[in-house]
């Protein structure tokens, strides 16, 4: 057992002295009250160790203990509905040992290791197992987990139980001596691994008309949400975490607010799933690190939170983590790279942001998980971004930029005006277009891409009439111009607007967008043929059809949008033209 | 936390004294945030904490400042322990310095508590949803940006706007609709003036408030570092009062910008990399650590509302700290200076600003029923009108539409009639009603945010029908 003591206390960095034989990222306890700790840096026998809990009241020369064990965190049946902080302590035990302020040096395990599993075997004895290949399951709220074998570990199955069992128990013993139990353990630092990458061909569905229709991510792609302070990023991430079609979710609040997760916490047991009719807090794992718990912990959070995504996906399911907000976890690495004294790149963020901004997304993906049967899964990593003033070029954007495939700009002039979600739709972009069009072909329709292009054209065009309107006045656009200028605005406010709180349109089947802004379109086509005939734009605008278009949000049943297309070109044809 | 040691630590090695900073060599023992009693040639005696330590030298901050303290001389003596305060229901009606000095010539109060200033972070999971609807009497917070019980709502304003006044007429006219009064205010003075202090304190006396509030009063010409522990000091104060005592607490916090320059200027002592604008890396994590101690925690009754007032250099909502703010309190209210000029009083400009936690308080059996609906509806009509003021600029008032012309005088009654209150204290419904009365300017198919039931039912063209 290595042992140092307090050499230097700054913060939440301490140094410790005659540690030699330490290895990076070895965790420590630090102290007489073994505050946990990870080595972050070593300099002979100094080691330097950023510590995941406050350090009022440490003293110089208190003993520092290495535990020679990497960051990991316990992953096994318990974890759905769970809450834990950044390093995996589940915050309701934490409540129960320190009542509602947590104090420090308090340690628990991040899994339940009392309660008892019901585990169905799959494997049989005889059979031989290599990793990844599922030992059982166990049926957790309605999820079904499954038991796999874990990293470096195969054989054949000597002897496999059925019924009962905590986590920690051996549920199976390959080659008369490795014993299996439920719970594996895995340092969050590193990916776990998997067979192949596969390429991002399925879209998640989110419900949200500008993200599933406008700017879509795919399952295990990447998408960042920057937007300055007010402009709905929480609210966004909350609603993928609600509506995506998802078997697991992994929500990490990272350095925001507490009353956000209060909020999260109260609802989702409250929430259903509109697939499964399943209440959505069972599907989901919550990491609440709020912005005044310890920095350090907060920069574990986003990994501890990546590495339970992984394990669901190496099972075989579909995981959406949503990072609220990465720049907390950015300049927890500042802080710390601050307090280490190091060379400062832009804006007295460290040098090595870029690379570890680009190694945490690149561990999402859609991937052939290990095992000798091919099953698929993915993780799919949505994160928030919080640039200082709104501006887009500051480090943790930028450098988050160039690895992510969907780009969700929020816009503070749409937000002011209460247009959310704020995506902005001329700065915003998706790179998976191409590879979803088949899947929008055959399961929405066909014309779909043609739709979606026909929209940004016409608000593309918007924009520059705008620019016109501002200088000369909206009198001076020719009849077909001020025609466009309608029909933007209805894609802007019956299509884009969609409010989160809304009961009818919180969450909208794709179906019913695709239709939605079919009628839009359907509408725009019409008003083309009618005024090439001679009618006036007036006589258009005089027919009762925007009431129906604008409370499109509220139809349920999509016949009506239907009924609605055929309403709007019979109205129009019948238009005549005034002599 | 260690024991106090029988043994006290004097120290007689102060090496170099830089701004507020003094470093101690060869101190043993010393613990990470202790506070330390540091004695002058003259018998003076001055608090500081630890900022930093290592086997070499001790990095303290020194509260009152260092004027007078000298290399020789002064002695500093550890005192083994975090900064705390003496707490007690009886601080209610009392005036105290930064760090919890009494400061109104009256005795020292006699604790009913010890506690640490730092505080501990509340577990997400003891959090209860803030919920309680409060009625602060002002339309543009309660109709368009409603306060609930236990946020964080600060006050953006600009050099000469009436912050104040409207804080203390928050603090003067908010209740909960329907509940009895068991409220607190905690009440924190950061480098403000002499003359904004006593605005505040006539105030509270001319509406007999007084002995319901705790002062922590640091004034311009205090020492700075006491600004960084009075916010401290003050929510503790609060969360005694709240948590201890179940009171309601409001916390007003005055002026935070001078509590990050104080930030800043310990941060260059310490030769720190600087960030943005010279504050230091860490601010966000800091003035989080004021700014989440508010809340209320289940199965408790009492709670804790803050409003932080700061002022933004050159109005300027970019600079770090309105950022940086905005980024941890849920919502804010942005004053402007146009406004104040057109005669808005209060000049607050809707369009920045936001509550976060609006929705929980308001609605059917809190509010009514078409609450979200109208701000909504007031927001995006107001923004139409004010983006057509600047059109009109252009290209002059002629070239409108009668449609635009129509938000526009929406966009101008808005102001002088929601917006506007003067020192009236309005009931939800009265601002409601004032709300819908500016919704007949408009043609009924633009009011797309409401739902038809409400239009029906609020809307004046439809109030004779019903009647008749």
């Amino acid at each position: 057992m290595i042992t140092g003591k307090i050499l230097r206390i700054s913060g939440p960095v301490i140094i410790a002295r005659d540690m030699k034989g330490s290895k990076m990222y070895d965790v420590v306890k630090v102290g007489g009250e073994a505050l946990r700790g990870e080595i972050i840096r070593l300099e002979g026998e100094d080691a330097v160790i950023q510590v995941y809990e406050d350090t009022t009241g440490l003293t110089i020369g208190e003993p520092v203990q290495n535990t020679e064990q990497p960051l990991s965190v316990e992953l096994g049946p318990g974890l759905l509905s769970s809450i834990y902080d950044g390093v995996q302590r589940p915050l309701p035990v934490l409540r129960e040992k320190s009542g509602d302020f947590i104090a420090r040096g308090i340690y628990a395990p991040g899994l339940d290791l009392e309660k008892k599993w019901e585990f169905v075997p799959v494997a049989k004895k005889g059979d031989k197992v290599i990793e990844g290949d599922i030992l059982g399951t166990v049926q957790e709220f309605h999820f079904v987990h499954r038991i796999i074998v874990p990293h470096g570990v195969s054989g054949t199955v000597t002897e496999i139980g059925a019924g009962s069992f905590k986590v920690e128990d051996t549920v199976c013993t390959l080659d008369q001596e490795i014993r299996l139990s439920m719970m594996q353990v895995w340092p969050v630092r590193i990916p776990r691994p998997h067979k192949k990458k596969l390429d991002p061909i399925l879209p998640l569905i989110t419900g949200q008309r500008v993200f599933d229709c406008i700017f879509p991510v795919t399952k295990g792609g990447t998408a960042m949400i920057p937007g300055g302070f007010g402009t709905g990023k929480t609210v966004s991430e909350q609603t993928l975490a609600k509506w995506s079609d998802t078997q697991i979710v992994v929500y990490i609040g990272c350095g925001e607010r507490g009353n956000e997760m209060t909020d999260v916490l109260a609802e989702f047991p409250e929430l259903v799933d509109p697939r499964t009719g399943l209440p959505l807090i069972e599907r989901t794992i919550l990491i609440a690190n709020t912005s005044n718990m310890p920095v350090a912990a907060r920069e574990a959070s986003i990994y501890t939170g990546i590495t339970i995504a992984e394990y669901f996906r190496d099972m075989g399911y579909d995981v959406a983590l949503m990072a609220d907000s990465t720049s907390r976890w950015g300049e927890a690495l500042r802080e710390v790279s601050g307090r280490l004294e190091e060379m400062p790149g832009e804006e007295g963020y460290p040098a090595y942001l870029a690379t570890r901004l680009s190694a945490f997304y690149e561990r999402a993906g859609r991937v052939i998980c290990m095992g000798s049967v091919d099953r698929n899964g993915s993780v799919t990593v949505v994160g928030a971004v919080s640039p200082p003033g709104g501006d887009f070029s500051e480090p943790i954007t930028q450098n988050t930029l160039r690895v992510v495939g969907t780009f969700w700009a929020l816009d503070t002039n749409l937000a002011y005006r209460r247009h959310f979600p704020s995506v902005n739709w001329i700065k915003s972009y998706s790179l998976y277009l191409d590879s979803i069009g088949d899947w929008y072909v055959k399961n929405v329709a066909r014309d779909w891409r043609e739709l979606r292009e026909k929209t940004m054209y016409l608000l593309q065009k918007e924009v520059e009439l705008q620019e016109i309107v501002q200088l000369v006045g909206p009198d001076a656009l020719p009849e077909s111009e001020k025609a466009i200028l309608d029909v933007t605005r209805m894609i802007r406010e019956d299509f884009l607007q969609q409010s989160a709180y809304s009961d009818s349109d919180s969450f909208c089947p794709v179906e019913k967008q695709y239709l939605m802004l079919k009628v839009i379109m359907e509408y725009y086509e019409n008003v083309n043929v009618a005024m090439g005939r001679g009618v006036a734009l007036r006589q258009i605008q005089a027919l009762p059809l925007k009431t129906g278009i604008g409370r499109m949000k509220e139809v349920q049943d999509t016949k009506e949008l239907q009924t609605l297309i055929d309403d709007i070109g019979s109205r129009m044809r019948a238009l005549e033209v005034e002599r | 936390m260690k024991q106090v040691p029988l043994i006290t630590r004097e120290y007689r090695t102060i090496d170099y004294v830089s701004g507020p900073l003094i470093f101690v060599n060869n101190v043993k023992g010393a613990s990470y945030g202790e506070i330390v009693k540091i004695r002058l040639h003259d018998g003076e005696e001055r608090t500081g904490q630890v900022l930093d330590i290592s086997d070499e030298h001790a990095v303290i901050q020194v509260y009152e400042g260092t004027r007078g303290i000298d290399t020789d001389v002064t002695t500093v003596r550890f005192l083994g322990e975090p900064a705390r305060i003496n707490v007690s229901p009886d601080m209610l009606g009392r005036v105290f310095t930064g760090v919890g000095k009494a400061r109104d010539g009256r005795p020292d109060i006699i604790p009913e508590a010890v506690l640490d200033i730092a505080g501990m972070p509340i577990n997400p999971t003891a959090r209860d949803k803030p919920a309680d609807f409060i009625q602060t009497g002002m339309s543009a917070i309660d109709g368009l940006d409603t306060l609930v019980r236990g946020q964080k709502l600060p006050i953006f304003s600009g050099a000469g706007l009436p912050a104040s006044k409207l804080a203390a007429q928050i603090a003067r006219q908010a209740k909960v609709l329907g509940e009895g009064e068991q409220f607190a205010v905690v009440f924190v003075a950061m480098g403000i003036t002499h003359k904004e202090a006593s605005f505040f304190m006539r105030d509270f006396e001319r509406t007999g408030a007084l002995d319901r509030v705790v002062f922590f009063m640091n004034l311009a010409d205090d020492p700075t570092v006491e600004r960084l522990a009075a916010p401290r000091c003050g929510l503790t104060v609060a969360e005694f009062l709240a948590f201890t005592h179940n009171l309601h607490v409001l916390v007003i916090l005055t002026d935070m910008i001078n509590y990050c320059e104080a930030l800043r200027e310990i941060s260059t002592a310490r030769e720190e990399v600087p960030g943005r604008r010279g504050y230091p890396g860490y601010m966000y994590t800091d003035l989080s650590t004021i700014y989440e101690r508010a809340g209320r925690l289940k199965g408790r009754s009492g709670s804790i509302t803050q409003i932080p007032i700061l002022t933004m250099p050159d109005d300027d909502i970019t600079h770090p700290v309105p950022d940086l703010t905005g980024y941890i309190t849920e919502g804010q209210i942005v004053l402007s200076r146009d406004l104040f000029r057109r005669g808005a009083d209060p000049p607050v400009d809707a369009l920045p600003c936001l509550s976060r936690l609006m929705n929980l308080g308001i609605g059917t059996g809190k509010t009514r029923e078409d609450h979200r609906g109208v701000a909504d509806q007031l927001y995006a009509s107001y923004a139409y009108g004010r983006d057509l003021r600047r059109l009109v600029a252009i290209v002059g008032e002629e070239a409108l539409t009668d449609l635009d012309k129509q938000y526009l005088k929406f966009a101008e009654r808005f102001e002088k009639e929601f917006i506007t209150q003067g020192d009236d204290d309005r009931s939800i419904e009265k601002t409601l009603a004032i709300a819908w009365d500016l919704f007949s300017i408009l043609p009924e198919d633009e009011l797309k945010r409401i739902k038809r039931e409400f239009i029906k039912k609020y809307h004046p063209a439809y109030a004779g029908i019903l009647e008749g």
